[in-house]
């Protein structure tokens, strides 16, 4: 096996979690969303459970705190949104250690701070369980649509790619006495991302042609299928059943 | 004539859709199991005589036929499965997230699943030396060993021709080599394009040479590199200090 060389985001492990087929993992995190963002602001109980569930799917696969912490930077500027709308919101106030605040204001913002958060950690665990072209395995088992799915197959593959290439671009500007000081310099850059995006244009024709060198006809065959049993699809479910029975509990 | 020929090439002459001609009537034929080398500067048509082996382009006039199977509209899924092209940048080849996806994409391609695939994959990685790799992404390999992989991705479609592209452009020495070892090591049909003339003396007894959209000239390899006005009149020559050996 290729050790050593993972996606950022995978924790490479053994657990229950890791060894369930993609596509159980997939619509478990969706319909989980979907059960966090139905559940009314006002139901704290609510959230504090499903903060509950997501600990516990972290415990049995083995993903530590801090782990999820650092990967939910991601959060950061709904965040920051989400701290601005009582400050700038309208309506009834109150004050919190001297600062008017809009009450509203404060409910929206606790809104999309709980939710946010829960969709997060559930995302970052699915993302550290499983590894991307495994979650694109699903994507295709769950019938999304194949364009959409060689889409991403392919930013996976060509992303370190293309970010190579514009590292070398950068490289061959510095190396000719560039340094991207103020805004002058904008239209080097500018030139420079359209450069790219006409080399990666090429680059994709050539694969399409290497693509169709190897009897590529519009699908991508299944090269690797993984099936989910009855227990399997049961065990990824539990996650959204148990919040749906927390959420008929909290109303 | 009484045996079939891997690649029958008659009478080829293909135009840009801008109008610039590439190739002016090619002819050439290559025997089961021969091992050859199309040599020609930059622009000579190589390029575009490649496309046409495998029905990317198709003839403006004349032939292609590989095995037999004339190259048409038609034939091309078969066509593809007998010509093996790999690409000169692996970059280029690799598109799928793993080496062994890679390598199982044509053969899933062509109906194969399960332990038949996963069987024809481990064969195609291990005849290039590369089985361990099996399950890495392109991306962290070497050049080298891109370039190896994407021999195996045609290796495992068991092609009639394998047509390699550039094969020695960018790799270091001892790359070049382990290439060189593996190439030599296949029992398959061999149309290798190629400037790098020592590599083509190293690997193919016979030689083309493609220049001006024609076949100017065919033969042993070691005649035509020892013929310096030919190669001049080509925009061909030998690195500094080569000198064919000696047999």
């Amino acid at each position: 096996m290729g050790a050593g060389h993972h996606h950022r985001l995978y924790l490479p492990g053994d657990s229950v979690v890791h060894r369930l087929p993609p596509q159980c993992k997939l619509l478990a995190v969706l319909a989980f969303a979907v059960v966090v963002v139905a559940t009314p602001r006002e139901r704290f109980w609510a959230f504090a459970g499903y903060a509950v569930l997501l600990l516990a799917v972290a415990v049995v696969a083995r993903v530590p705190p801090g782990y999820v912490a650092r990967r939910m930077a991601i959060e950061l500027p709904f965040v920051v949104f989400a701290f601005l709308i009582p400050i700038i919101g309208m309506g009834e106030r109150t004050t919190v250690l001297g600062l008017s605040l809009s009450v509203p204001g404060l409910w929206a913002a606790w809104n999309i701070l709980a939710k946010a958060t829960l969709g997060v950690i559930a995302s970052v665990l699915l993302a550290a369980t499983t590894e991307p072209r495994v979650i694109l395995i699903g994507a295709q088992r769950l019938r999304l649509p194949s364009l959409l799915v060689q889409i991403a197959m392919f930013m996976l593959r060509y992303l370190d790619v293309i970010v190579d290439e514009m590292r070398r671009m950068r490289v061959a500007r510095e190396s000719r006495g560039f340094a991207a000081r103020d805004f002058r310099q904008i239209p080097v850059i500018a030139r420079s991302a359209g450069a790219l995006f006409i080399r990666s244009y090429e680059r994709g024709e050539r694969v399409h042609l290497a693509m169709l060198s190897r009897g590529y006809s519009g699908q991508m065959p299944i090269i690797q299928d993984i099936s989910a049993s009855a227990r399997q699809w049961s065990a990824a479910l539990a996650l959204p059943a148990v919040a749906l029975a927390v959420l008929g509990l909290a109303l | 004539m009484t045996s079939v020929h891997s690649l029958e090439v008659k009478q080829l002459a293909y135009a840009y859709p801008d109008g610039t001609q590439a190739l002016f009537g090619v002819d050439l034929s290559i025997a089961r199991g021969e091992r050859v080398a199309l040599l020609g500067p930059n622009g000579a048509g190589k390029t575009t005589l490649v496309m046409h082996l495998n029905g990317i382009l198709t003839a403006g006039h004349g032939s292609v036929a590989v095995a037999g199977t004339p190259v048409r509209k038609d034939t091309l899924k078969e066509i593809r499965q007998r010509v093996g092209l790999v690409f000169q940048d692996p970059d280029d080849q690799l598109f799928m997230p793993t080496v062994r996806d890679d390598v199982a994409f044509g053969p899933a391609n062509a109906g194969l699943r399960g332990e038949e695939l996963d069987r024809v994959v481990k064969d195609a990685l291990d005849r290039v030396g590369m089985l361990e790799a099996a399950d890495r992404p392109p991306h962290h390999l070497s050049f080298g060993q891109r370039r190896r992989v994407a021999v195996a991705t045609v290796l495992a479609m068991a092609p009639e021709i394998l047509v390699l592209d550039e094969p020695s452009s960018n790799l270091d020495p001892a790359a070049r080599r382990e290439l060189a070892e593996i190439l030599r090591s296949l029992e398959v049909t061999v149309l290798m394009v190629t400037h790098d003339l020592p590599y083509a003396l190293e690997l193919c007894e016979r030689s083309l040479i493609l220049s001006g959209g024609v076949i100017a000239a065919d033969g042993p390899t070691r005649e035509l590199l020892a013929d310096t006005e030919l190669l001049a009149a080509h925009r061909l020559e030998l690195p500094y200090g080569f000198a064919i050996p000696a047999v």
